[in-house]
């Protein structure tokens, strides 16, 4: 299976009177299609893997190649367009805009790409709403919808413009049992589905049962021997 | 098309905040376009008072600067020293009125009458008044001198009919209870003497002018003055006023004669009003200023509850530029609402003012408060709403856009 990301020699240490290492010498490689979980303790630097994963921040040292593109030296502006096109981000907390409709929320990513007419945007936005059971809130506001189909709408937002890799911070941890099995589910499903790469960190151990691959954080290093309690 | 619906949706969503922001530049473009349009209408009131009293442009039989001695004029780059020079004697008057009034009637957009003005004594029961004696030609008076418009008795005709008449201000006329009909002596410089009849009376509201200036036909002043067929004045009237200094200049350099523009003459007091309109518009500004903090200060708001909304968007694949967008667009709106309904409420303010009559203190007469309802001030109390809501919306812009996603991320989860 081809490689969708790999990154080499990760360190994050935010600066400050007493700097802090967040992520210390982090080798991983994502392939398509796979499932990968991020377990560790609270504060052992799996969100801020993520982050770097993600994009989202930029490590300290270390590269991080996504898609064969070395991003190494990128600014804001080419980040935030490789984010707009290859990645898609689901949070713990549902983060939609509370302002807009569930259609609207769905459909922002594609307009910012503008790779579809409006009439597309809608089009794509529905069917991915009808794939996560969620179709029939498409015109309501996010505040309007339980937990779970917030979540299930965060998803379809994030799968708006077709990315590579699916990136989720404990997108369960604040879910009840059954909705978590549904958005677990609907995770999963996609790997197999739609081929996409998928990188979750979670508590849940559950979660992580389903996983191709789990990857261990520990005091911001890869510790291949951890077992969560 | 994102930007500005995401924009629409934050200023609506927050109803009374929006409206209050909107208010203030309401109400900051209103003010700002009644107290402009009430001191420029001021102003323009008092140029069209300076500038109807006097001609536009007043052609002298004087020159700017000596003449220059042939010697000089032969070898104008040599060294040439004359010493003990004094200018030759000129004769008095316009050398070739006629032909010189004609060149200057051949300028597009002016009127000009020839006068001449010398000075005589006013003899009446014994009592003597100096007074200063004006030659004019009446039919040529007419658009070119508010003379006619001043009259309070009589008419110009009243002079073109009688040679032997003289037009008199208010103010002599009362000193020494002078009526149409009653006859004066006049004592001219060169001498010569000669009882003429009151035809008509004038009244401009300038108590020097109403007590000293005396109107008598042109042939009249001549034999009085002892300079037939001479002038010493063209008073002109332009059609555009503000073209007065390039005129005059153009007529300077046909003739050589000075020609001095109303502006030129007046120009302290265009400096005064300059300074007037500097303090007017700074006033007015900051008006507008305070009314922008009011957009600062909810746009503010807007970026700090929203900051999650940013974190998302650029996590979403939202660059800084599209967040800063938002932003200003939030301030571009208010802007241009307000700006669209200050000025109605302006214009209506106008309105209101101009309808308004006063009696200033000490004056006889009731005068409308003078709005100008020019469109320039319109351009202006918009472009600097504008220009200034922007500026407010840039400050919380600039910061949404510099917001960093994985410190709020951080903060949130």
């Amino acid at each position: 299976m081809s490689v969708v990301l790999r990154a080499q020699g990760l360190h994050k240490i935010l600066a400050g009177d007493v700097p802090t290492t967040l992520i210390k010498d982090v080798d991983l490689e994502i392939s398509a299609g796979e499932f990968v979980c991020i377990m560790g303790p609270s504060g052992s630097g799996k969100s801020s893997l993520l982050y770097l994963l993600g994009l989202l921040d930029v490590p300290t040292h270390g590269t991080i190649a996504l898609d064969g593109v070395n991003t190494q030296g990128f600014n804001d502006a080419q980040l935030t367009q490789l984010r707009l096109e290859k990645l898609g981000f689901v949070f713990q907390f549902h983060f939609l805009l509370s302002e807009f409709s569930v259609l609207d929320n769905v459909c922002l990513p594609m307009r910012r790409l503008g790779r579809w007419p409006e009439a597309q945007c809608h089009e794509r936005a529905m069917s991915l709403l009808t794939r996560l059971g969620v179709a029939a809130q498409a015109s309501k506001l996010p505040s309007q919808l339980s937990g779970g189909q917030r979540q299930r709408v965060a998803v379809a937002r994030a799968l708006a413009n077709d990315p590579l890799i699916l990136l989720a911070d404990e997108p369960t941890g604040n879910l009840d049992t059954v909705a978590s099995a549904n958005v677990r589910q609907i995770l999963h499903d996609l790997t197999r589905e739609l081929g996409k790469s998928v990188i979750a960190v979670t508590h849940d151990p559950k979660f992580a049962a389903g996983a191709d691959r789990r990857i261990n954080v520990v005091d911001g290093q890869i510790d291949p021997d951890w077992q969560p309690l | 098309m994102i930007a500005l619906n995401i924009a629409w949706t934050h200023l609506t969503s927050r109803k009374r905040q929006t409206a209050v922001s909107l208010v203030g530049v309401v109400l900051g473009v209103a003010f700002f376009l009644a107290v402009s349009a009430l001191m420029r209408g001021s102003e323009k009131d008092f140029i069209t008072r300076l500038i109807d009293n006097s001609p536009h442009i007043t052609v002298s039989d004087e020159f700017r600067t000596a003449r220059l001695q042939p010697a000089r004029l032969r070898w104008p780059d040599d060294l040439v020293e004359i010493a003990g020079l004094r200018p030759n004697n000129e004769t008095r008057g316009i050398r070739g009125w006629r032909y010189r009034l004609g060149q200057i009637e051949s300028l597009p957009g002016l009127k000009a009458a020839p006068v001449l003005v010398g000075s005589a004594v006013l003899l009446f029961a014994g009592q003597e008044q100096g007074i200063s004696l004006s030659g004019i030609v009446p039919a040529r008076m007419r658009g070119v001198s508010s003379i006619e418009e001043k009259l309070v008795e009589g008419s110009l005709d009243d002079l073109e009919a009688n040679p032997g008449g003289i037009i008199i201000g208010a103010g002599l006329a009362e000193k020494f209870s002078l009526r149409r009909g009653s006859t004066v002596n006049l004592v001219a410089g060169g001498g010569s003497n000669r009882s003429l009849t009151v035809v008509a009376i004038f009244r401009t509201g300038n108590a020097g002018y109403d007590e000293s200036q005396t109107y008598v036909l042109l042939k009249r002043a001549q034999l009085l003055l002892g300079r037939p067929d001479r002038v010493n004045r063209f008073i002109i009237k332009l059609a555009d006023a503000s073209q007065a200094l390039l005129v005059a200049s153009r007529i300077e350099a046909m003739g050589t004669y000075k020609a001095v523009s109303w502006a030129e003459a007046s120009e302290d007091i265009l400096n005064v009003l300059f300074v007037r309109n500097v303090i007017m518009y700074s006033v007015v500004s900051a008006i507008l200023l305070v009314a922008s903090f009011g957009i600062y200060n909810t746009l503010s708001t807007i970026v700090m509850e929203k900051t999650r909304d940013i974190a998302i968007l650029k996590s979403v694949g939202f660059q800084a530029r599209d967040i800063r967008h938002i932003f200003v667009l939030e301030g571009l709106i208010v802007g241009t609402l307000g700006s669209v309904l200050g000025l109605a409420v302006g214009a209506g303010l106008m309105q209101l003012m101009a309808s308004v009559q006063i009696r200033p203190p000490g004056g006889t007469a009731m005068v409308n408060l003078p709005v100008w309802w020019g469109g320039e001030q319109f351009l202006i109390a918009a472009g600097f709403a504008l220009l200034s809501c922007l500026l407010a919306a840039w400050l919380p812009a600039r910061k949404a856009g510099r917001l960093h996603p994985v410190d709020i991320l951080r903060g949130a989860t």
